[in-house]
């Protein structure tokens, strides 16, 4: 494959997601994808441009899209769920409103750009999924997380709101993560609270309503047996896995649930090093089968 | 016609530009939009019933509820909705015109983050959660704010939180962007 895709990190993997980029990248590189990062990209917006203004948050994205199509690139991948959705409504928006994409490259002009509505918008995880494809995973997976149970945890924005051409079954019983962990040998635990909502920023605005809604993931995951939650979202990451202490301390529990990126998950299965793909940054320690599987 | 002729739900839906959602009055009180929602038990009023509101006019009632700023955009709910509205738009909208109107009820942090943030990306392009996550860390009292402190060292000694924030190159030409959607000064 010698295409380039747009890479668009978003804010997260800078710091607090870091080992999601740090995977992202080895994973890619083993599956001979190139991720150009796009030069200059600006912030989604994240939910609170939305909460402020339509246009104000259509615009950030606008610029991004931009970029990417400056950069010749016909396709633009994003590893986090609400960068993803953004990107991806925001050029539907535009691609369905003459007047939206008109307004957007007036302010565009500012930054020297012009978007025309070539670019499409995937988030990493349906990338590899659909576009690289499970059989080049699988090929790539020599050391096949046998016996690891795997809570493939969606969340909500890598489905919803429902995108083009999909129908109710693709919003209400995906498969595209369990079929991932299976392809790299993996066993799927499958849990009741996979599309549930993590709370996002609730975990900062109304505390006591999103730890209630992680200790129902949590518990769900617990009740399936899994020994770890994949992830593909650094928001979902974060509150499930750094948030897990005051889930204990709110209600008395003793959750101790490891929470990686799936990206971990596929480079341990790709033969790479724990460090390659950045395990050793968790609150929550993963578990030590986890850590052998890859030794 | 100023605003304050409008029916409540004309206003709501005009700031709904994109969304491709039918009008509230076909809302048939069904309550799908309630049974979806993960966080209904934290709100005042079920989005069903706070649609029933926004249609009876009853707009004071409707902005001093805290259900919208309670969503967390999750869309479960515009999902599930068989006469095609979009709940989870519509709390965009409300919550746009409560951050417009400088209307909520006490003691909600979502409009104060939602400004906090908007204003790091105009000044960084990117976004800084030391910028702004301490000014809530009072919110669960002083035992609350020393939890934060715990989480907050965690984070630091595995070094996955930014001791800098990361600006982009071109952030003057990103601030004429904005400002040719909306005028700076009303956000800074």
């Amino acid at each position: 494959m010698n295409k380039t895709y747009a890479y668009y990190p978003g804010c997260s993997v800078e710091a607090i997601a870091a080992s999601y980029h740090v995977s992202t990248m080895e994973v890619a590189h083993k599956l001979g994808i190139e991720l150009a990062e796009i030069d200059d990209w600006n912030c989604c917006g994240a939910t609170a441009y939305a909460h402020v203004d339509e246009l104000l948050a259509n615009v950030l994205s606008a610029r991004n899209l931009a970029l990417a199509e400056t950069e010749g690139r016909a396709d633009l991948v994003a590893p986090c769920s609400a960068c993803f959705k953004n990107l991806y409504f925001a050029n539907e928006h535009m691609l369905n409103d003459a007047d939206l994409m008109e307004h957007m490259n007036y302010a565009l002009e500012e930054d020297d750009l012009h978007y025309s509505g070539t670019v499409n918008v995937h988030h990493l995880l349906e990338f590899f999924v659909n576009e690289v494809g499970l059989d080049a995973i699988r090929e790539k997976a020599t050391d096949r997380l046998e016996g690891l149970r795997i809570a493939p945890y969606y969340g909500c924005q890598i489905v919803r709101p429902r995108k083009k051409g999909q129908v109710m079954a693709d919003i209400e019983a995906p498969h595209f993560f369990e079929d991932l962990v299976e392809a790299i040998g993996a066993d799927v635990a499958d849990f009741t609270h996979r599309l549930q909502c993590c709370g996002a920023s609730l975990v900062i605005t109304n505390r006591k309503a999103a730890l209630a809604m992680l200790r129902e993931i949590l518990e769900s995951a617990v009740a399936a047996e899994a020994d770890v939650i994949a992830t593909a979202c650094p928001l979902c990451q974060v509150n499930l896995e750094v948030y897990q202490s005051e889930v204990n301390h709110e209600y008395n529990t003793d959750f101790q649930m490891p929470v990686v990126y799936f990206t971990q998950l596929m480079g341990l299965a790709f033969g790479s090093k724990p460090k390659k793909v950045a395990l050793g940054k968790e609150v929550v320690p993963v578990a030590k089968g986890l850590a052998r599987k890859s030794e | 016609m100023t605003s304050a002729t409008l029916h409540f739900d004309r206003e709501v839906m005009n700031l709904l530009h994109a969304s491709e959602g039918k009008p509230l009055s076909r809302c048939i009180q069904c309550a799908a939009c309630a049974a979806a929602c993960p966080v209904v038990d934290f709100m005042d009023h079920t989005p069903r019933l706070l649609i029933a509101m926004i249609n009876a006019d009853e707009k004071d009632e409707v902005m001093a509820s805290n259900t919208f700023w309670t969503c967390a955009s999750c869309f479960a709910c515009s999902e599930k909705c068989p006469e095609g509205i979009r709940p989870a738009e519509v709390m965009y909208a409300l919550k746009r015109y409560s951050i417009w109107k400088n209307q909520f009820q006490d003691g909600m942090v979502g409009p104060d983050f939602s400004r906090r943030f908007v204003r790091t990306i105009l000044r960084n392009g990117k976004s800084y959660e030391p910028g702004y996550a301490p000014a809530f860390i009072w919110e669960g009292g002083f035992t609350g704010a020393v939890r934060e402190v715990q989480i907050a060292l965690k984070l630091l000694r595995r070094g996955r939180l930014p001791l800098i924030p990361s600006r982009i190159k071109r952030i003057e030409n990103l601030r004429r962007m904005v400002g040719r959607i909306m005028p700076l000064e009303g956000m800074e």
